[in-house]
């Protein structure tokens, strides 16, 4: 029968690239639904400490940041190298922590309000008198829950 | 004159490199990253009662100075020994009335878990690293001794059954009388070994 001509034995089909773009586009669209761009830049040196016992912080919404640390090179020549707070993008004093919480925890819905974390991203090389006051600023507004942030590791490390 | 055409077809061979290009750009921005850190509840802003007697034997007291030494229970203590000392003082079981416990029911330690309290007590030139140490260690030592006997009655640590009840999917997950029994478990577990970790304030000298 010559009208069914053989096909040719080792001869492959072309695999169609016609989907491709379909797959490309949707691991595109997965990445742009997890990406957050970072909405603060750091005024401070800010390598946390380690820590072996920690716990996650996911909920974003519901977390406050704090930032502690010595000012970068950039601002070291007008506010000097003491540690300094940083609340969103400038420096503050320990009297702005207490408000600064309230204004954040007025901006949240008011179903979280009440379970808002702070989360302390302290330099390794802050002292703890710093420390000290500010946890004092947190218990005047009651925002009782803190979580000092660190990265994962083991915490003898912190020693050297 | 031809008859006008439609249209010509757009070619969308380059469809799949432009998607590349933005996939590529997203993909270098992201950063999928969720903090994590020691949680800790500060005491609440007010006097406190000043007719509760706690026995100075019950209370495990760390002092950090401005070096980063640390004086255990007036003793000078290298910080890795500092876990395996407050295990001893949680699970000492003194009254014996703490049947899970396997201390060495010492009569000057603790009486029972829920009893013992730890004091930490920092200098303000302490530096924040070794703060997070003792933090890390004393956290560390209620997460061992609640993981010993998360294994005795569940088989599982208790790190894992916490993160996993804190984890925002489990809710969602499983059926909500499933949820009520991871809670109430991890809520037992927390009740045979309270944490109780008092600070003081910051001492100036």
């Amino acid at each position: 029968m010559a009208k069914f001509a053989k096909k040719k034995e080792g001869d492959l089909p072309a695999v169609s690239t016609a989907s491709l773009p379909d797959i490309v586009f949707m691991l595109l669209f997965f990445f742009m639904t997890v990406t957050t761009m970072k909405d603060s830049s750091l005024l401070v040196q800010n390598t946390l400490p380690n820590a072996s016992e920690v716990k996650k912080l996911d909920k974003k919404d519901r977390i406050i940041y704090v930032y502690v640390g010595k000012p970068t090179k950039e601002y070291q020549g007008v506010y000097g190298s003491e540690p300094k707070i940083q609340l969103n993008d400038k420096f503050a004093d320990v009297s702005e922590v207490g408000s600064y919480i309230l204004a954040e925890r007025a901006n949240r819905p008011p179903e979280i309000q009440n379970v808002l974390t702070t989360s302390l991203k302290v330099d390794k090389d802050a002292n703890m008198g710093l420390i000290s006051d500010i946890k004092q600023e947190l218990r005047k507004v009651n925002a009782l829950k803190v979580n000092y942030t660190t990265y994962e590791g083991n915490a003898f490390n912190n020693l050297q | 004159m031809p008859r006008r055409k439609g249209a010509p077809e757009v070619n969308a061979g380059s469809m799949a490199d432009i998607a590349f290009l933005l996939l590529i750009f997203f993909l270098v921005t992201t950063t999928i990253e969720t903090d994590a850190g020691l949680d800790r509840m500060l005491p609440p802003n007010e006097p406190p009662e000043d007719n509760v007697v706690i026995k100075q034997k019950n209370i495990f007291t760390v002092n950090i100075n401005k070096n980063g030494q640390l004086l255990v229970e007036e003793e000078l203590t290298d910080i890795e020994n500092l876990r395996t000392k407050a295990m001893e003082f949680l699970d000492n079981n003194g009254d014996g009335s703490c049947a899970y416990c396997k201390g060495k029911k010492d009569q000057n330690s603790s009486d029972n878990p829920s009893k013992a309290i730890i004091s930490l007590k920092n200098d303000r030139e302490t530096k924040y690293a070794t703060y997070i140490t003792v933090q890390n260690e004393l956290v560390g030592a209620y997460n061992e001794l609640r993981n010993r006997e998360a294994q005795r009655i569940f088989g599982k640590d208790y790190t894992a059954m916490e993160s996993e009840y804190l984890a925002s999917e489990t809710k969602e997950r499983m059926t909500p009388t499933e949820y009520e029994k991871l809670k109430e478990d991890v809520k037992r577990i927390q009740d045979m070994f309270p944490q109780k970790l008092s600070e003081a304030e910051t001492s100036n000298n």
